[in-house]
């Protein structure tokens, strides 16, 4: 953010940067982020476990011990080392659900993500580049979906599809397209608008190569920064779901679902919400540092 | 302002017609109404009976104009599992969410719009940052968690406020706070970046130069001007939080119109579910519409075109 | 005592790859009743100037001076309220972009009346009366229905005219005016141009003209200051400028303007090669040396300002070669 503007100081403000200086800064300033450096750092960590999960897990995250349930964490007095964060209410090493729990959170982001971007773009990469009747078209859509609650259409179209991991997959990509279309949507008319398109069309470039060739790289920027905002969405969504229990479902290992199913605990073992509500945050928290970071680093009007 | 209005609600009306054909589909892809309104010990002929005396025979299209009839009369049916109507359902239902989502937006704006202010007034500075980072933690606590949360440090520990339930105005200190929560980061981060263009801006400049004292410059000058987008925003985060009070009625136990969802939901009851849908996204619609006109009403730009 | 003295005045911005140098060494006074007009390209440093003679800089610019008395009031040291209770009251300003300066959320009437009632103990109906006479006199015809009229109603003309008469709300004793007539059409600004002039006599205030326009300086100037990245390359009396310019630079604008009757139809225009200095970081020599075309090596080195006759200086160690030029 810049503090208010300068008037009259234009000498070597506006001198254009070379490309390989401006990647060299971006790199440059990408590493002097400190929130960006932060959520990076975190969010590699968590790929890396969810990856890694088989490996790390000390126990089967499905195996159930009746004899040791509930068993708290190592921190309180009855904790052990066996059972480094714990068992849940079925005798389930907590450390171990918790790490492949990543593995649901990331999956769901990610894949969500995918549709969801997908969707977005093309209408909004549409609606921006045609403008007109079609973006009159486009616009309305996004608007009517945008008047939809959006938990309560998810909730009830995960009933209708059967709530499972896939269900709460292809509903979540479904729904939460809007921000793709509306940032995407503002961002082909800025480049729709500039000369190098104007100058690709006059020399007989095909519509669809000019989407492909010249918007779709430039609109990339906000795109990834748009991506990473709404998989924090899409995670922070079907934990709501399954938490309602119409997400993700028994025995998978959803943070979600943890907390759900210990919520009947949690007046005399705080620690069974407590742990996934951590990992949720932590996760959550990194993408969002993540997004917001690659928005610093990346908007023009603080490049300089 | 008065050919504005009218396009406005031309709008708003026609994106209102579409949400009910989307809510109207939800209850019939939901499965065989008649079916379902028969009950599982119904015979094959029963169904049949039902299908023809509730006209589920009839195309589509005349089903839809038919329930949208009945809709616009406030008439969504009958409840599956309930014996009762669907409208008296969600009348009783409704004060306790709407009660729920204004506390909520109240809270969330007097937290919010201050902070982005002093964020944008000190912007560099450790307010600033302290501002900053209090938005990006607080986006990455679930509603649902920080409930929990609140539930178990103030009910469970200090024994200051209620678990669950309605019974009194303790109930819902909890559950606005959590449901207000999400909201915070987006108004606060609005309020601050259009404190920080219009504080560039020359009219700014000109009021600085009158020799206006810096609270008269921010609070009548910068603000006034600031403030506007805000209100839009508002208006669809009161929507937003009608939408999310389902998860935290859930967890607070309070039977709301989103309490009333949920269960519908598990139940199967659909055409509880679909007005609920219908009757949220109604609102949200009448609200932006409200923000849009607020919005020309606080312009003079707009207002006096 | 003149009421504006001005010495060694400077304003740094620090700037990530370094502090870019806005306005260095620039040195003026200015008596009651006088016009100073400050000419010079865009990004020569004199909005900059004006601004810092408000304090009403960017936050992150460094203001520094040897002297800056304002009718003895030492503005350097001037806590912020004291200088509140000089801005608008006995300094007023009028800036270049009468479209965005207004509020486009209030109406004229009042934006007109708080310039007069932040400093005044006066009745509303008072503010009232005086906007409306100040209107009528900046030539504003229906003033009173003006009041009630918000900015975006008035065309750019009529607003640069609401911001003058917002100026003399308080009666400053001096007016410094920001490029006022650049972003207007130019049968109006001859009109507000004219109307700055008489004004300036009629209320007795002294008045610094921020330009880059010379045609405009000529004919309301008393005195003159050219300045070139951020540093005065040349002043003096306004007749002793144009019939005798020192500096090549100053020669250089002078010769960008045509003159009727004297530049030839079809003949070219002077125009001054090469762009500014870049203004980051320390700076050595004469800026302008890169585009001059007298420019010899001691022009590296530190140039003094030169006295070439009383009351006329520049800043240029070449004068002699370009006087023999000449």
């Amino acid at each position: 953010m810049t503090v208010a503007a300068p008037v009259d100081i234009g000498t070597g403000l506006e001198a254009p940067a070379a490309p390989q200086r401006r990647r060299a800064g971006l790199l440059r300033r990408s590493f002097g982020h400190s929130g960006l450096v932060l959520g990076g750092t975190m969010l590699v960590a968590i790929i890396a476990i969810a990856l890694a999960a088989p490996l790390l897990a000390p126990h089967d995250p499905y195996n159930q011990d009746l004899a040791h349930r509930l068993i708290p964490p190592v921190w309180q007095a009855k904790g052990g080392w066996d059972h480094a964060l714990g068992t849940d209410k079925l005798g389930r090493d907590y450390l171990s659900r918790l790490i492949f729990g990543a593995r649901i959170s990331l999956l769901i982001g990610t894949l969500t993500v995918l549709i969801s971007g997908t969707i977005g773009t093309v209408i909004g990469v549409c609606a921006g580049y045609f403008g007109g009747r079609v973006d009159a078209v486009l616009s309305y859509i996004v608007t009517t979906r945008l008047a939809l609650p959006v938990v309560l259409v998810a909730l009830a179209s995960a009933a209708l599809v059967g709530s499972s991991l896939q269900g709460v997959i292809v509903v979540l990509g479904l729904l939460l397209w809007d921000r793709f279309a509306v940032v995407t949507r503002s961002a082909t008319q800025q480049i729709a608008r500039t000369d190098y398109v104007a100058a690709a069309r006059a020399i007989g470039c095909s519509t669809l190569r000019i989407l492909i060739s010249e918007i779709l790289p430039n609109i990339l920027n906000a795109l990834i920064v748009v991506a990473t905002l709404e998989m924090a969405h899409a995670i922070l969504l079907e934990a709501a779901l399954s938490f309602l229990g119409l997400g993700v479902q028994p025995p998978l290992p959803s943070w979600g679902l943890m907390i759900s199913e210990g919520k009947q605990y949690m007046f005399f073992s705080p620690w069974v919400i407590g742990i996934p509500a951590a990992a949720l945050v932590a996760l959550v928290l990194a993408i969002n540092l993540v997004g917001d970071g690659l928005r610093d680093v990346t908007a023009p009007e603080n490049r300089g | 302002m008065l050919s504005f209005t009218s396009q406005r609600l031309a709008v708003a009306l026609s994106v209102a017609l579409t949400v009910s054909i989307v809510a109207f589909l939800l209850l019939h892809l939901s499965g065989d109404l008649a079916t379902a309104i028969a009950g599982p010990e119904a015979t094959a002929a029963q169904i049949a009976e039902i299908r023809h005396q509730f006209g589920l025979d009839r195309p589509m299209t005349l089903q839809y104009l038919d329930w949208l009839w009945r809709a616009l009369h406030f008439d969504f049916g009958n409840s599956f599992y309930y014996r009762d109507t669907v409208t008296s359902l969600v009348a009783s239902r409704m004060p306790v969410t709407m009660t729920l989502g204004a506390i909520s937006l109240m809270l969330a704006l007097v937290i919010a719009i201050p902070l982005g202010v002093l964020a944008a007034v000190y912007s560099g500075t450790i307010v600033d940052r302290l501002a900053l980072g209090f938005c990006v933690l607080g986006q990455a606590v679930p509603a649902f968690c920080l409930g929990l949360g609140l539930i178990i440090v103030f009910a469970v520990h200090l024994h200051w406020l209620p678990v669950s339930g309605t019974a009194s105005w303790k109930n819902y200190i909890m559950p606005s706070v959590a449901l207000g929560w999400y909201a915070v980061p987006a108004v606060m981060r609005l309020s601050r970046n259009g404190m920080l263009e219009v504080l560039s801006s020359d009219y700014i400049r000109t009021a600085r130069a009158k020799g206006l004292r810096p609270t008269v410059v921010i609070l009548k000058h910068a603000l006034r001007n600031a403030i506007i987008p805000v209100v839009a925003l508002a208006a669809v985060q009161f929507g937003f939080m009608l939408g999310g009070s389902i998860v935290i009625e859930a967890v607070f136990n309070m039977q709301g119109l989103g309490y009333l969802a949920w269960e519908a939901i598990a139940r199967n009851d659909f055409p509880v579910v679909q007005a609920v849908v219908l009757i949220l996204a109604v609102i949200y619609v009448a609200l932006t519409f409200l923000a849009d006109v607020a919005n020309a009403f606080l312009d003079p730009r707009i207002r006096l075109a | 005592m003149a009421l504006l003295e001005v010495d060694n005045l400077a304003v740094d911005i620090p700037l990530s790859d370094g502090v870019l140098h806005a306005v260095s060494g620039v040195s003026f006074s200015l008596e009651r009743g006088e016009t100073l007009a400050i000419v010079g390209e865009s990004g020569s440093g004199k909005s900059m100037t004006s601004l810092a003679l408000m304090n009403l800089l960017p936050k992150r610019a460094v203001r520094r001076a040897d002297r800056l008395l304002f009718d003895g009031i030492d503005l350097v040291t001037a806590p912020e309220a004291r200088m509140r209770a000089l801005r608008g009251n006995r300094m007023a300003m009028i800036f270049q972009e009468p479209m965005t300066s207004l509020n486009p959320s209030y109406t004229i009437g009042n934006q007109l009346g708080e310039a007069l009632r932040c400093h005044r103990p006066v009745a509303p109906a008072a503010a009232r009366d005086r906007a409306v006479q100040l209107l009528e006199k900046v030539g504003i015809p229906a003033a009173a229905r003006r009041l009630n009229q918000y900015p975006h109603q008035l065309s750019g003309g009529l607003r640069q005219r609401v911001m003058i008469a917002m100026a003399l709300m308080c009666g400053p004793d001096l007016i410094i005016a920001d490029e006022p007539t650049t972003a207007l059409d130019v049968t109006i600004q001859a009109q507000i141009l004219h109307l700055l002039a008489d004004l300036k006599k009629e209320f007795g205030m002294a008045m610094i003209l921020i330009s880059h326009d010379l045609g405009v300086v000529a004919r309301v100037a008393d005195k003159v200051a050219v300045m070139y990245a951020g540093r005065v390359v040349e002043s003096a009396g306004a007749q002793s400028l144009f019939r005798s310019p020192r500096h090549p630079y100053t020669r250089g604008l002078l010769n960008c303007i045509p003159v009727p009757g004297r530049t030839a139809p079809g003949s070219p225009l002077g125009a001054i090669p090469g762009q500014l200095p870049n203004l980051i970081g320390p700076q050595h020599g004469c800026a302008f040396r890169e585009r001059c075309a007298f420019a010899a090596p001691e022009c590296a080195g530190d140039i003094p300002l030169v006295v070439t006759e009383p009351g006329h200086l520049a800043r240029c160690v070449r004068i002699d070669a370009l006087e023999a030029a000449a």
